[in-house]
């Protein structure tokens, strides 16, 4: 079965040391569905959706593979042509929305802009598709606050904006980047339950970085564990919590907080887990080496 | 409110900076050598001519009665008589000031034209052979003072490649129209293009000569602004969005970088001013630098302070423009 996204055999490595960032990534994402991506800090999730929207930093060059978006292969067009393909199928919800709207621009144009300047629409029908977002993540006097800038809002609102902003041009796909966690403990739980709404209600699919695997068993549908830029477990939601397959995914569930158990949460992952997880790694770049 | 409250404050505070500036001109210019007296007498003047002339001036007093003279008479709009010309000191300044004024202006705008544009450029270029290029320019830019800009311009295009006039304000076998003395600004008016075309030929190398190291000065910070903006969170999701990175320098970047720029520039920009005393010198542009060298060579010391205060009043004037351009260009300060 063929996704809406397909990342097939991704790598990747900073350009000056030769660091290996991404080994031969597989990712399927079926249109309409959402997939988490966990894995520690550093593993490479947000460098993977950066891949997906043509935003690596210019340190990080891609070795091989494909990114394929409703079939085409992202890596093969070129840049001007990437560009719009990516601002027309897909979309980002940031993850700091202190730091993703434009603090010199209000806050209209910011949702606008890429319907208008991107894919042409008049700026009255734009306006009005603006606005109709806005309501529909319920930010009150939606009219008004196109008019405001970033300042004048508080972190939850600008999110709600920025998810807005996301699903204003219909995407078929979004990349979320650890979306709530820049806000207060108050406002995450809702600002996830809307992403989930939105995804849901615009049949949008969503790949979803995030290390907290309690809003992966609430909004995910399939799950890629990430370790040291190695997909080391690609399964379903249900599977992973029930039977975890690898080692570093079961120490990974360990090591999450439970409300049931305290006692039993946040223990460290085992050194064997982590040296089996490197000595298989170790071996997949051998490989590589090899036929590369 | 927080506008006018800004405008306000700078105002009293502009008024002790030019009293202070005012006292310490008075001062320097008595007790440093030289006596405008001996300047003025043939020859062999005997020492009452001298004492004569001393006490028409005033010069015979001490220095503080001759402030307290001087500095009430400035009170009332009378800043004394040129020793050298015998003509009211005020009028002569504000006779000299537009000509000065028009040149600093028009180094100004060819300073950020170039500066912002070599901005953009290595801001785009970023990485590529041509920004390490642009870097070459600013920091040439930045080591060559005013001066030198003007030497090597007048050999350049006065002498090798006479294309621009290179002495004067204007061709002195016009006839010119005008009733004020911003002459520049009257040819447009009137829509004497000629003129124009007369005047500017005659400013551009001066205004060039002034503009090149501020304009090394603007591309220099306003890149390293963009460079770092363009990384920013925001400019990151416009470009998801599907913006071209030109566009997203331009209307992501840009707007953020300029007002930090911005307040840097008012600070350069007085030191500019200052550049004309010698620029204008030695293009024999006639304006107030010119004058002001004459008036020092002269040791006319009315001139010299009127001439003083006259360039402060100025740069207070730049910095508090300034400041009202930041608060009113910064969203955060517009609403507070
Ligand atoms: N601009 C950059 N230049 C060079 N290396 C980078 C850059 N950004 C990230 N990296 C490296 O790439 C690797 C993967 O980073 P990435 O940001 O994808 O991690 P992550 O899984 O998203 O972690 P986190 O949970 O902390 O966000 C890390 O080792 C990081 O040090
Ligand atoms: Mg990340």
């Amino acid at each position: 079965m063929s996704g809406f996204l397909e990342i097939r055999g991704l790598s990747a490595r900073l350009a000056g040391t030769g660091q290996r960032l991404l080994r031969a990534v597989d990712i399927s994402l079926p249109a309409g569905s959402v997939r988490g991506l966990v894995g520690e800090s550093g593993a490479g999730k947000s460098m993977i959706g950066k891949a997906v929207l043509g935003v690596l930093p210019k340190a990080v060059e891609i070795v091989e593979g494909e990114i394929l978006l409703d079939g085409q292969d992202l890596l093969k067009v070129p840049p001007a042509e990437r560009r719009r393909l990516i601002g027309a199928k897909a979309a980002l919800i940031p993850q700091d929305p202190l730091t993703a709207l434009n603090p010199s621009r209000r806050i209209g144009p910011q949702i606008t802009d890429r319907l208008v300047d991107i894919l042409g629409w008049e700026k009255a029908r734009a306006a009005s598709r603006a606005l109709e977002v806005l309501a529909e993540v319920s930010i009150p006097e939606p009219e008004r606050v196109m008019r405001l800038y970033p300042h004048e809002l508080s972190g939850g609102m600008r999110q709600r904006i920025l998810i807005a902003s996301a699903f204003a041009a219909e995407p078929k796909l979004i990349v979320a980047d650890e979306p709530t966690t820049a806000l207060d403990v108050t406002v995450q739980k809702q600002i996830l339950k809307l992403i989930s709404a939105l995804q849901a209600r615009h049949g949008t699919a969503l790949l979803f970085v995030t290390h907290d695997l309690g809003v992966v068993s609430k909004v995910c549908d399939t799950l890629s564990v990430l370790y040291a830029g190695k997909v080391v477990e690609d399964t379903t939601v249900e599977r992973f919590f029930a039977a975890p397959q690898h080692p570093y995914s079961r120490a990974l569930l360990a090591a999450t907080p439970r409300h049931t158990d305290p006692a039993a949460s946040l223990q460290p992952v085992p050194q064997a887990v982590i040296d089996a997880a490197m000595a298989e790694i170790a071996a997949a770049d051998a490989a590589w080496s090899a036929h590369g | 409110m927080t506008l006018l409250r800004l405008i306000l404050e700078r105002l009293l505070t502009t008024l002790i900076t030019l009293f202070g500036v005012a006292v310490i001109v008075f001062v320097v210019i008595r007790v440093v050598p030289g006596n405008p007296i001996a300047m003025m007498l043939p020859p062999g003047a005997t020492d009452a001519d001298i004492d004569r002339l001393k006490a028409l001036y005033g010069l015979d007093k001490s220095i503080a009665q001759q402030f307290l003279i001087w500095f009430g008479n400035v009170l009332h709009g009378d800043f004394g008589t040129s020793i050298t010309t015998r003509q009211p000191v005020l009028s002569l300044v504000l006779d000299r000031l537009p000509a000065t004024l028009e040149l600093s202006v028009m180094a100004l705008v060819i300073a950020v034209v170039i500066g912002v544009t070599l901005a953009i450029l290595g801001t785009r270029l970023r990485g590529h052979r041509a920004e390490a290029g642009i870097d070459v320019a600013n920091g040439i830019g930045l080591s060559v003072p005013d001066f030198l800009w003007g030497l090597a311009l007048i050999l350049l295009f006065g002498v090798i490649w006479p294309v621009f006039q290179i002495s004067g304000r204007v061709s002195p076998r016009l006839e010119l129209p005008f009733t004020s003395q911003f002459y520049l600004f009257e040819s447009i008016l009137r829509l004497r293009f000629d003129l124009t075309a007369d005047l500017l030929s005659h400013m551009f190398m001066p205004a060039l000569a002034l503009a090149l190291p501020l304009a090394a000065i603007i591309s220099q910070l306003l890149k390293q602004s963009l460079k770092e903006t363009v990384n920013l969170d925001y400019s990151v999701l416009a470009r998801t969005k599907g913006y071209s990175e030109t566009r997203v320098i331009l209307s992501e970047a840009l707007p953020n970088s300029i007002l930090p720029t911005l307040t840097l520039v008012g600070v350069q920009f007085t030191f500019l001013i200052g550049g004309t005393i010698i620029v204008e010198r030695l293009f024999s542009y006639e304006g107030l630098g010119n004058m002001a060298i004459d008036a020092v060579v002269n040791r006319d010391l009315p001139l010299i302070q009127g001439i003083v205060i006259l360039f402060a009043i100025l740069f207070t004037f730049v910095n508090l423009t300034v400041d009202m351009t930041y608060a009113v260009l910064n969203p955060k300060l517009r609403h507070a």
